[in-house]
């Protein structure tokens, strides 16, 4: 304390008490301000503006009205987005996989480009061309809120109809031509719920009139506790499976230790004296 | 050859080994005390590694966390472990820096035994043969082995009650009229719940009816049994998209089409569903099934298209079965085409 009190006449320190002063206030603003608009209150300014952004960084594969591409072929240069929700916006582009990089098999999770503000307004201009399914309340994403009676129902949903594809502890897994079913660590409970009702990619939809969003929020309750329970069998190497854990145990577990052994009859201080 | 003829001396003037080389141990009395330290604390830090296990287990909660490992586990193995590759380390430098390393010549003997020994050995067993009289009466032989043979037959006896076999076993739980349900909440499905690219793990409505008192109809070893076989998943995709065979085309609802969820090739539950290509893959050997194409293979080791459960939607408005599978559910097995032509005949 005693230095940061002889500093406090240094010719930078009122630059430093401005920057303090700046972060503490944007902080509160952005833990006060408003949250953006969910799909249901979006206001027109907002599709407006969703249009604007939508023309200039999507329309170019999936056509100015979101009508679609579709090539000679008859295959999909992009698909149409009439009538795949708020939610199915919200999910491309908040895991950053629209806009895409490259064309190929799957569009990858990257970092967003289009801030949630303007995410929220692609999602108003999308919803308003025709109905789908909306950006999840707040409720059904209080994952933390769930019981342990919750936990298990959630558990039993994911096994039996997540644990096929994204792997029983949600690490993910391959499927044909390049194809995979992503790993689930670190997404957003949002993003999962709205997976589940928009079905991305080559995921199947589960709708809310299969599996209710109560029932979703323990799958994504047993997802999270399944995310941040302690690893009691030690390093977990990614829980991809007794095939890869197989393949570490031979390789390096079992060639390291022929390795030690050969490197300790190799190994020994000689002299040349003699006793 | 005898043992006189085994040489005692060196067979060789000069076999070419090495001069032996000493260890700085061997010349010096304070570098091998000092290894002996060494060793000594090796071996005295493992026995306080244990006493710490000991320790550990008594002391710390389960419950407790240490870097996203549980802390007890984490304790249990880094004492146990360390203590045993303390010991480890310190006998193999024992060995190689205290004990005596000098290199001993042995000499390889013949390894058959003398003439005089086998000739012995097999006078002995044809005396005892003939003792036996196993020659002379063969009745008592015969009547021995006709014993040892039988001896095989409670054996295959019980291999009988190894699980029933699958022939007669063409039927499932699924009956004309029954609803598919969701399973785990066992809710009734609507043609109008599904969306196209929908999937829903789904169960006939009998897993999860009840009795009078409120217990479940079916439950325990029953339960599993009809389960295994009577697991389906429904799918949802465009009309268009379908190509029915002969005779198919009014098994599905608008698009709705149902299949076994067993795996035709060994029996591994799929429901690794592609919504785009309408693709199931099963996760054990691959097989790939096209449901939009009757569930025909397109790919694997399965032999056989996944059965598919003929749909309709009852007064209520919910999807039922017509009736049983008409082909037979589960992995495939030799008999399979006579009980299929059975099955045929009584539908």
């Amino acid at each position: 304390m005693r230095k940061l009190s002889t500093r406090r006449r240094h010719p930078l320190a009122g630059f430093v008490v401005l920057l303090m002063g700046l972060v503490v206030a944007g902080g509160m603003y952005a833990a006060f301000a408003p949250k953006p608009a969910t799909a249901e209150e979006a206001s027109s300014q907002q599709v407006e503006a969703g249009r604007k952004l939508f023309l200039i960084g999507c329309a170019s594969c999936h056509g100015k009205n979101a009508e679609g591409i579709q090539t000679k072929r008859d295959g999909n240069y992009g698909p149409t987005l009439v009538g795949v929700g708020a939610a199915a916006v919200d999910f491309q582009v908040g895991t950053g996989r629209m806009p895409m990089a490259a064309s190929g098999p799957q569009a990858p999770r990257k970092t967003p480009e289009y801030t949630e503000e303007e995410t929220a307004e692609l999602a108003a201009f999308i919803a308003s061309l025709a109905p789908g399914p909306a950006i999840p309340e707040d409720e059904y994403l209080d994952y933390k809120s769930v019981t342990a009676d919750g936990l298990r129902e959630g558990g039993e949903f994911f096994r039996t109809n997540c644990t096929a594809c994204h792997n029983s502890v949600g690490a993910g897994g391959a499927l044909p031509s390049g194809r995979y079913a992503p790993s689930l660590k670190g997404v957003d409970a949002k993003h999962i719920y709205e997976a589940m009702t928009t079905g991305p990619q080559q995921m199947p939809v589960f709708a809310d009139t299969t599996i209710t969003p109560e029932e979703k929020k323990n799958v994504i309750a047993y997802i999270k506790k399944l995310q941040t329970q302690p690893e009691y069998g030690g390093l977990a190497g990614g829980g991809h499976g007794p095939v890869v854990d197989g393949l570490f145990t031979w390789v390096i577990g079992i060639g390291g230790l022929v390795g030690f052994a050969i490197w300790i009859g190799a190994h020994g201080a000689r002299v040349r004296k003699k006793a | 050859m005898s043992d006189s003829e085994i040489e005692v001396s060196e067979p060789i003037e000069n076999p070419g080994l090495q001069e032996h080389q000493e260890r700085p141990q061997d010349v010096d009395p304070a570098m091998a005390r000092r290894t002996e330290r060494q060793i000594s604390a090796m071996f005295g830090v493992a026995t306080l590694l244990l006493l710490g296990f000991c320790v550990a287990y008594v002391v710390i909660d389960k419950d407790q966390t240490f870097l996203g490992w549980s802390a007890m586990n984490f304790t249990l193995g880094a004492t146990l472990g360390g203590a045993l590759l303390l010991m480890g380390v310190g006998i193999i430098q024992w060995a190689k820096k205290l004990m005596g390393d000098h290199e001993i010549v042995e000499l390889r003997h013949p390894v058959a035994s003398t003439d005089e020994d086998r000739q012995f050995a097999l006078e002995e067993i044809n005396k005892g043969l003939d003792e036996s009289g196993i020659g002379r009466r063969p009745l008592i032989r015969n009547s021995l082995l006709g014993a040892v043979g039988a001896l095989g037959l409670p054996a295959v006896i019980m291999l009988g009650d190894l699980g029933p076999l699958p022939h007669g076993q063409r039927n499932t739980v699924w009956k004309k009229g029954m609803r598919v349900v969701n399973d785990v909440s066992g809710t009734p499905i609507k043609p109008s719940d599904l969306e196209v690219g929908s999937l829903v793990n789904g169960e006939p409505a009998i897993m999860y009816e009840t009795d009078a008192e409120g217990e479940r109809v079916l439950h325990g070893k029953e339960l599993l049994q009809a389960k295994s076989k009577a697991a389906v998943i429904v799918v949802r995709m465009r009309p268009e998209d379908i190509t029915p065979e002969k005779g198919r085309e009014n098994w599905g609802v608008d698009g709705i089409l149902c299949y076994s969820k067993i795996c035709t090739h060994v029996g591994c539950p799929i429901s690794l569903y592609e919504q785009q290509t309408h693709h199931v893959l099963c996760p054990c050997h691959q097989s790939t099934f096209d449901l939009a194409d009757n569930g025909k293979v397109i790919f694997g080791p399965a032999h056989r298209a996944l059965p598919q459960l003929p749909l309709a939607v009852d007064s209520e408005g919910y999807l039922i079965a017509v009736s049983d599978f008409p082909h037979i559910v589960g992995p495939s097995y030799p008999e399979l085409a006579r009980d299929q032509k059975k099955l045929d005949k009584k539908s």
